[in-house]
């Protein structure tokens, strides 16, 4: 059973101000770059950089991270993760990130992403932007720009749908079967 | 001590019996053969039946087959040296259970069996601590080195009934000359392992499209072919009586036909695994499954089932070869060859006769009548006055093959597992009753 | 995911197990271009090197990738002979385990060896090698390579050249290649190549020029000089004259040809330095692929439940 909570234009407005939220806060886009955790970062990434370029008529640069190999489960889990690809390719010493992820629920995917961030180099300072905060973090991890609260149950689970993927764009929340489901793949 | 078998089909192709009926066993001889007029002939005042004294031991063998005591010309019984792998204790006890009466046992012991002393050690082993009869096969050459021959009139003397250097041809023509040669004034039996070592070169398996697959050094079939080649043609140069152990391929068994054909003395026998299993058996590396000769392909157990249908092919031997579990478990290339079999025997043969290859009776010819007439020894018959040595078969019987359970020494063998039908259930040796 | 928890070899690999070892060393590739080339992910675990084979190339390789994904490594060097009587091999590998390995990688001059430890340890057994039968990681690396400069192997015409017999690298190529929808052809003097092969569904060529012409990849071995003296082949001239690499030779295959070989290369007999270092050659990119693909080997088979 599960209910639409967000639609096409619902997810495009967000994205517009979350876009607008980052230029602000960063005051422009000098040394600015956005880097999504795959799989479900990596598109919002591109879409916001998509974005952030019209409003300020300036390209940042934008890449992706995959954090399978940081996880702190990978000796608990029934199924081990795929392993996808990281492509940054530019230097991210001195730089502002901003992580990009669709769903921001125990905490736990940014603090390895922060660790995999922290082996490929040392950034001036890293934010976090989600499209979703479903609550119920089991660590200390705040994000900056924040798409929509959605307050959830842990029998719950939050899906983003992109249209790159082949699918509309939207988010849905569904009852799952048990209390787990907190590996996001 | 007296044994009444009673109301079992008594298959006894000496005599060429195929009949409901009894057996009486007295002081370990066969006192008496009758078929049964009525299945239950008369209780007499004593309420006994067919005059039975009080201490005659009864034996129901109703929906059972009863046969001579089987005899196996092709044993290892490790015993001088390799107590480790078997001794002549367990591994006769293995054969009684296994429904062999009479095991004959090859000389690669250590020291080898080339000399009078060694035969009358065996033979003292074996009457002390035997459960059924021991004759020992003497070496060919001293130490088995190919090299020089080795006393055989004196071994002869001594209690051997046939010379081989089994484990190793006797690559020097010459000296296999003379060994059929010298052989023919003590009316022995040469068997011969036919294998050219120069192509065989440390094969561990069949060479083949499997061995290469694999990665495992292959000995081909033409090595056994070519050496068997040789050996009939010497035998038929010196008129010796020449005996091919182990016959594992096509290629060999048409060698054989063809030289029994133009009239040559040779005889023939082949193992189990030869007719059961092909070289797949090999896949992952079993140990089990390595064995000299080699499994074969599926075209080679064809053709020596045919060689057994039409008698090419005399004798089925076991080959039985014991090694202890840690030879075993190691580098392919390092494990000795060699399969456990005399518990697995009669079951896999009597696949042959379920699948209208042989006859019950044609089998038990190949198992217990032929080795005893090319070994020109009294067994293998139920006739009047031969040893008692009787084996009762519940051919409906089925089991699992525990290799763990085995009485040998030796639990190597690649048919653990296997569903099987038909075993022996009582062994009867000079009249002692064995059952389980 | 693996199906097993050791990998002993491309036979018993389905094609959906090798095309995951595949991608999955696309995403370890990437970690091997940074800074820091390590990643936390096996951390704790730890990883024995069991070889009774003398080799520096292979060992180091898994080395490296051992430690790139923070396992403890030890290194067991065992002298190789049939005579020494001493330790058995079972012994051995059961008191490695004892010592806590999580991996154990195992080179040994008889084939089978790695199904035995398998059998018999609870650790996961990677085959870095064992007699005339398998190399798999070798065959997984340059699959990989080829992938990478390819873009495909399906369709490919591959050819292996020199003695295919007794190379465990040439078997393992070929079963993987074939798998993966290659046509792979066998070039080198009938001594060397089993003819039962062809069952495979491989092409066998004894003249050099025939086997090379339209190639897409070139896959060179080493010819090892003690077959010389056992009745193979009359000489290395002779054989270097029949089936060694030259430039005039390489012209009959596809221009944009890649020349690959396992190593270590014995220059100027079955290849000329002129290929081994020119612009058709990925040979080193192969050393460096290699421990992508036995990270992604080691990171997949963690995984897989006892």
């Amino acid at each position: 059973m599960s209910k639409k909570l967000m639609n096409k234009k619902d997810l495009d407005r967000a994205l517009t101000r979350m876009a607008h939220e980052i230029i602000e806060k960063n005051k422009g886009t000098s040394r600015l770059c956005l880097i999504g955790i795959q799989r479900g970062g990596v598109y919002l990434a591109q879409r916001l950089a998509a974005k952030i370029q019209e409003i300020e008529k300036k390209e940042i640069p934008v890449g992706s991270l995959d954090i399978a190999l940081y996880r702190d489960d990978l000796n608990i889990r029934k199924q081990q993760p795929v392993v996808r690809r990281t492509e940054v390719p530019f230097a991210v010493n001195d730089l502002k990130i901003v992580l990009v992820d669709d769903v921001l629920f125990t905490g736990r995917s940014i603090r390895s992403a922060m660790d995999a961030l922290m082996d490929i180099g040392r950034p001036a300072s890293i934010q976090l932007a989600v499209l979703i905060d479903r609550g119920h973090r089991e660590l200390p991890i705040k994000a900056d720009y924040v798409g929509k609260n959605i307050p959830t149950s842990l029998r719950e689970t939050v899906e983003v749908q992109m249209e790159e993927e082949g699918v509309e764009d939207g988010v849905t929340i569904r009852k799952s079967e048990s209390v787990e489901g907190k590996g996001a793949e | 001590m007296r044994i009444h078998i009673q109301n079992g089909r008594i298959i006894d192709p000496s005599q060429g019996l195929n009949t409901i009926g009894d057996i009486l066993i007295e002081d370990g001889k066969i006192k008496e053969v009758r078929e049964t007029i009525s299945p239950h002939p008369p209780l007499d005042k004593r309420g006994r039946r067919g005059g039975d004294s009080p201490d005659t031991r009864i034996i129901d063998a109703r929906d059972m087959i009863v046969i001579p005591g089987l005899v196996d010309m092709h044993v290892h019984l490790r015993e001088p040296g390799f107590e480790h792998k078997e001794t002549i204790k367990t591994g006769t006890m293995a054969a009684v259970k296994g429904g062999f009466t009479t095991v004959c046992c090859m000389p690669n012991t250590f020291p080898v069996n080339d000399n009078a002393s060694v035969t009358e050690f065996i033979k003292r082993k074996a009457s002390q601590e035997g459960y059924c009869a021991v004759l020992p096969i003497g070496a060919i050459t001293k130490g088995q080195k190919g090299e020089e021959l080795a006393e055989i009139g004196t071994m002869r003397k001594e209690g051997c009934v046939a010379f081989s250097d089994d484990g190793q041809p006797v690559m020097n023509s010459l000296i296999m000359r003379r060994a059929l040669e010298y052989s023919k004034a003590f009316n022995v039996p040469v068997i011969s392992h036919s294998e050219d070592l120069s192509l065989s070169e440390g094969g561990v398996m069949n060479e083949g499209l499997l061995s290469v697959t694999l990665g495992l050094r292959g000995s081909p079939a033409e090595a056994e072919q070519i050496m068997i080649f040789r050996d009939i043609v010497l035998a038929e140069l010196t008129g010796g009586k020449l005996h091919i152990a182990h016959v594992s391929t096509k290629g060999s068994v048409d060698v054989i036909r063809n030289a029994k054909k133009r009239g040559v003395h040779v005889t023939a026998e082949t193992c189990p695994h030869y007719f059961s299993i092909t070289e797949d058996a090999v896949k992952g590396y079993d140990t089990n499954a390595k064995v000299n000769p080699p499994l074969r392909t599926a075209q080679d157990v064809e053709a020596i089932k045919d060689g057994l249908r039409d008698g090419t092919i005399d004798v089925i031997a076991t080959d039985h070869a014991p090694h202890h579990r840690d030879e075993k478990l190691r580098e392919f290339d390092m494990a000795p060859s060699g399969i456990s079999g005399l518990e697995t025997a009669f079951s896999l043969s009597m696949r042959l006769v379920g699948s209208h290859i042989l006859t019950f009776s044609q089998l038990i010819e190949k198992m217990a009548l032929n080795p005893a007439r090319i070994l020109q020894i009294d067994k293998g018959t139920l006739g009047v006055g031969s040893d008692a040595d009787v084996v009762i078969i519940d051919e409906k019987k089925e089991y699992t093959v525990e290799s763990q359970k085995f009485i040998s020494k030796g639990k190597n063998t690649p048919f653990n597992g296997w569903g099987l039908r038909g075993m022996p259930v009582i062994t009867i040796y000079k009249g002692k009753v064995y059952e389980w | 995911m693996l199906n097993n928890k050791d990998l002993l070899g491309i036979k018993e690999l389905s094609v959906q197990e090798i095309n995951l070892i595949l991608d999955t060393a696309a995403g370890f590739k990437d970690v091997l271009g940074r800074d820091i080339k390590k990643v936390p992910a096996l951390r704790g675990k730890t990883t024995v090197n069991l070889f009774f084979e003398p080799s520096t190339r292979t060992r180091t390789s898994f080395e490296l990738a051992a430690k790139r994904l923070s396992t403890d490594v030890i290194n067991f060097s065992v002298p190789t002979s049939s005579v020494v009587k001493g330790e058995s091999l079972i012994d051995t590998a059961l008191t490695v385990q004892a010592l806590g390995a999580d991996f154990i990688i195992i080179r040994h001059a008889s084939s089978g060896v790695p199904h035995l430890l398998a059998k018999n340890l609870n650790a996961s057994v990677i085959n870095a090698g064992d007699g005339t039968n398998e190399h798999p990681t070798q065959a997984l690396l340059d699959a990989f390579t080829i992938q990478e400069k390819k873009r495909k192997i399906a369709g490919l015409e591959i050819a292996i050249v020199g003695d295919i017999m007794h190379s465990r690298v040439a078997k393992s190529n070929i079963y993987c290649l074939t798998a993966l929808g290659a046509r792979v052809r066998l070039i080198g003097p009938p001594t060397l190549i089993p003819e039962n092969l062809k069952a495979m569904g491989v092409s066998l060529f004894h003249n050099m020029e025939d086997g090379l012409r339209g190639v897409d990849v070139l896959i060179m071995l080493r010819i090892q000089m003690e077959r010389q003296g056992k009745g193979f082949f009359p000489s290395t001239d002779e054989y270097s004259k029949n089936w060694g690499l030259t430039p005039e030779r390489l012209c009959l295959a596809k221009e944009d040809v890649i020349v690959m070989h396992p190593g270590p290369m014995n220059r100027g007999i079955e290849i000329v330095s002129e290929i081994a270092d020119g612009p058709r050659s990925v040979i080193l990119e192969q050393v460096t692929n290699g421990i992508a693909v036995r990270m992604s080997v080691m990171y997949l088979l963690s995984g897989v439940k006892r």
